[in-house]
């Protein structure tokens, strides 16, 4: 394991001993599941018992789930394979959605017409601003669950009831949200949804897109019509299970993970309030997801921070990294927050149940060290 | 390759290992650089390798210069081992360095942007920046050398003649160089080049860069009119009179430019030797020793001194990188200001120009050009 403290598990998450060892005995499963001899009828047998699991754990039919690479696939097989069906349509998302999801929809900005929703100070998207937005002829709605920087929680479940008269698809990423809140894909009144393996313990290179039966999607990838036509090659069997495995031990484990991730915030804001340490909170703190936290520090710019915390063997992150790497601000507090120093001098902070208390006490030490040397 | 390996002499440190004094150097992704951090490396130090972003050349495919140099950054770091950052002073270069190149330009001068970034940003922002990170010491790959015993800090040229950076280096002060180490300067180009190819560095091929940092490679012409209005304007033959024909704009010639006139046959060749504001002309002259091109002082002002200097002494100056140097004798007229008196007539000094004084290989300090004369007499033209 990595010397100090990695409190970056948005960002990915290590994966599970018990998933990884599951992987190494898997591989020897080698069969392609399109064969139709025994080796891929058995690998067939294998990939679809994944496919019906994690349909049972989202509430959906088996045949409405479909593998792909990952979540930043998923999205834009959601999105592209709504839109090159459409003629110029009017779509609804928001401006602190995942660069998966706006820069796809910036590609596409001369074939639909979309409009950008911003987010309150307090991190979410307000329904009123998206009642305004809804027109008639809307065909497709991106919103994600829970912010991958802030961890708000976005109120899926109200623009499921507003759109649940209106033919709009909903489109929902649920990377972060997934293992941290029940996700019932017919409860929420989604249309696609989709899943990353590396955000819940699993494997990188793995995701999951559910798309609601009667929804029809042109695909990205064509070639041998795995997948039902919708993403052809060679399914990723070995990932395919692993993601089940992940699916399930973060469903099962929910609840036990997520009290344990609320109280390493708790302590985390408890202690940098007793060291004295100024800071404030960037977003609703009661609507945030569990692992997620994203804090203002008047004191300092948030890469000098993240180098400083660096250099203490403290793993966070904030704002987008650029290719030079630098930290550009990050998109979604440039939404919420109208002045720049704010979102200048902000750093997320994630969570895991896998964390040790006396870990959160070493941060709290880095950033009392650092605060100490600025003042 | 004797000597490379000898630690600087630190005052006070002497009692403390290398390994617990933190040295940030700034990466460029360039050789000099590289073969500093591998230096101080191998001396022992805790080294760190930051890499600044001062400018965003940003294509329209989204490519930067920036991108591949931090990626040589990267390469380097790893090979030697040792952690890397970057940092963005994308806004402190514009604020205090790009500006002040622009307004210099606005009034007829020319500016030198590698001693303002070296003031302002790399032995300023970035010195701040790598003292709150909790360095002891900023090195960068500069041939200069810093020398620091009982009589405190002093600057000395690098040893290289051909490299020898100190003229850049002239407004740093005492402040800023005690917490400066500069390895490359007992070494010569060609034995850094060496120590590259024999440490097997990333970069150990890359060439230098050249011209001004934020230009680049681009025409000098084309990026300054993307920011000041040229305006056009006619050239006049100093000494006949004569209408040469248009110059493109004063702010793209410096005192004593042949290149570029457009003006050449009979005569020639011309040179610039003034600039007139007010009427927007362009004075050239003919001959390479013209004495309209001539001078025999200067004042300067924002006087900054390293070492302590008498009211009035002699020693010598440059009043142009790569310039060999000339002896003169410096009187102090204000608080910060220096009249300089050529023993022999200068060729060309420009407004706007560092002047830097030497004591044999002692780097005294320097000054900005504001006024130049010939026998007493202002040359009211040169900016």
């Amino acid at each position: 394991m990595e010397v100090g403290v990695y409190a970056d598990f948005a960002a990915t998450t290590p994966m599970d001993k018990e998933i990884m060892e599951q992987v190494l005995e898997d591989a020897k499963e080698f069969g392609n599941p399109s064969s139709i001899h025994k080796v891929g009828k058995r690998a067939k047998e294998k990939l679809e018992r994944s496919r019906r699991e994690i349909a049972g754990l989202l509430n959906a039919h088996p045949s409405e789930i479909t593998f792909t690479s990952g979540a930043t696939e998923a999205n834009n097989l959601a999105i592209r394979g709504i839109v090159s069906r459409l003629d110029h349509p009017h779509i609804i998302t928001t401006e602190i959605e995942h660069a998966s999801v706006l820069n796809t929809y910036e590609t596409l900005r001369d074939v639909a017409d979309v409009t950008y929703i911003p987010a309150t100070d307090k991190g979410t998207i307000d329904t009123g601003a998206f009642k305004a937005a809804l027109r008639e002829d809307t065909a497709l709605v991106s919103i994600m669950l829970v912010n991958n920087e802030t961890g708000v929680m976005q109120p899926i479940y109200e623009i499921g009831e507003i759109l649940s008269e209106h033919g709009a698809k909903l489109h929902v990423d649920a990377v972060q949200a997934f293992g941290h809140m029940g996700i019932d894909v017919k409860g929420l009144g989604v249309d696609l949804l989709t899943l990353s393996g590396h955000k819940i313990y699993g494997p990188k290179g793995i995701g999951v897109l559910y798309r609601e039966k009667d929804v029809v999607l042109a695909p990205m990838i064509t070639g041998g019509s795995h997948e039902k036509g919708r993403r052809s090659g060679t399914e990723n069997s070995l990932f395919i299970g692993a993601m089940a495995e992940a699916m399930k031990k973060a469903d099962a484990e929910r609840t036990v993970r997520s009290i344990k991730e609320m109280q390493l915030k708790e302590k985390f804001l408890n202690n940098m309030i007793h060291a004295e340490i100024p800071f404030e909170v960037n977003g609703d703190v009661n609507q945030a997801s569990s692992h997620i936290i994203n804090i203002h520090f008047p004191w300092t710019d948030s890469g000098f921070l993240l180098t400083a915390l660096d250099m203490a063997d403290i793993y966070v992150s904030g704002g987008s990294a650029c290719s030079a790497g630098t930290v550009e601000p990050s998109h979604v507090l440039e939404s919420m927050f109208s002045e720049d120093e704010r979102v200048k001098k902000s750093v997320r902070f994630s969570f895991s149940h896998l964390m040790e208390e006396e870990e959160i006490d070493t941060i709290i030490e880095a950033l009392r060290n650092i605060y100490g040397r600025l003042s | 390759m004797e000597g490379f390996h000898r630690k600087p002499d630190l005052k006070g440190m002497k009692e403390l290992d290398n390994k617990d004094i933190t040295v940030v150097v700034g990466m460029s992704g360039g050789v000099d650089s590289s073969v500093t951090a591998k230096l101080l490396k191998e001396q022992g130090y805790n080294t760190i390798g930051i890499f600044m972003k001062n400018w965003d050349d940003t294509d329209e495919f989204g490519v930067c210069t920036a991108t591949t140099d931090y990626e040589d950054v990267r390469l380097v770091a790893e090979e030697i081992g040792i952690p890397y950052y970057s940092v963005n002073f994308e806004k402190e270069y514009y604020d205090r360095v790009f500006q002040y190149f622009l307004d210099e330009y606005k009034k007829g001068r020319t500016p030198n942007p590698d001693v303002m970034c070296n003031k302002e940003i790399k032995f300023k922002a970035f010195l701040d920046h790598a003292m709150k990170l909790g360095a002891d010491y900023v090195a960068t790959g500069h041939y200069a050398q810093v020398v620091r015993d009982e009589d405190g800090v002093r600057m000395l040229r690098g040893v290289d003649n051909n490299k020898d950076q100190s003229y850049f280096l002239n407004q740093l002060s005492k402040e800023q160089l005690s917490k400066v180490m500069f390895p490359l300067g007992h070494l010569n180009k060609s034995e850094v080049r060496e120590l590259a190819q024999e440490y097997d560095l990333a970069t150990k091929d890359k060439k230098d860069s050249t011209g001004i940092c934020f230009i680049g490679e681009r025409d000098f012409k084309e990026f300054l009119s993307g920011y000041l209005p040229a305006n056009p304007g006619r050239m006049i033959e100093m000494d006949t009179g004569e209408d040469k024909g248009q110059h493109d704009g004063l702010m793209y010639y410096t005192i004593g430019q042949r290149q570029g006139l457009g003006i050449g046959g009979e005569g020639g060749p011309y040179f610039v030797a003034g600039k007139n504001l007010e009427t927007n002309e362009l004075y050239v002259v003919s001959g390479y020793d013209n004495p309209a091109l001539s001078s025999s002082s200067l004042e300067a002002s924002g006087l900054n001194l390293i070492s302590e200097i008498p009211e009035t002494f002699e020693c010598t100056a440059k009043f142009r990188y790569r310039q060999n140097d000339m002896p003169v004798t410096v009187t102090r007229i204000g608080n910060d200001e220096i009249k300089v008196d050529f023993h022999e007539p200068a060729r060309a000094v420009t407004p706007g120009q560092a002047v830097v004084l030497y004591d044999g290989d002692v780097c005294l300090g320097g000054a900005t050009i504001d006024r130049v004369f010939k026998d007493a007499k202002i040359l009211e033209y040169l900016g």
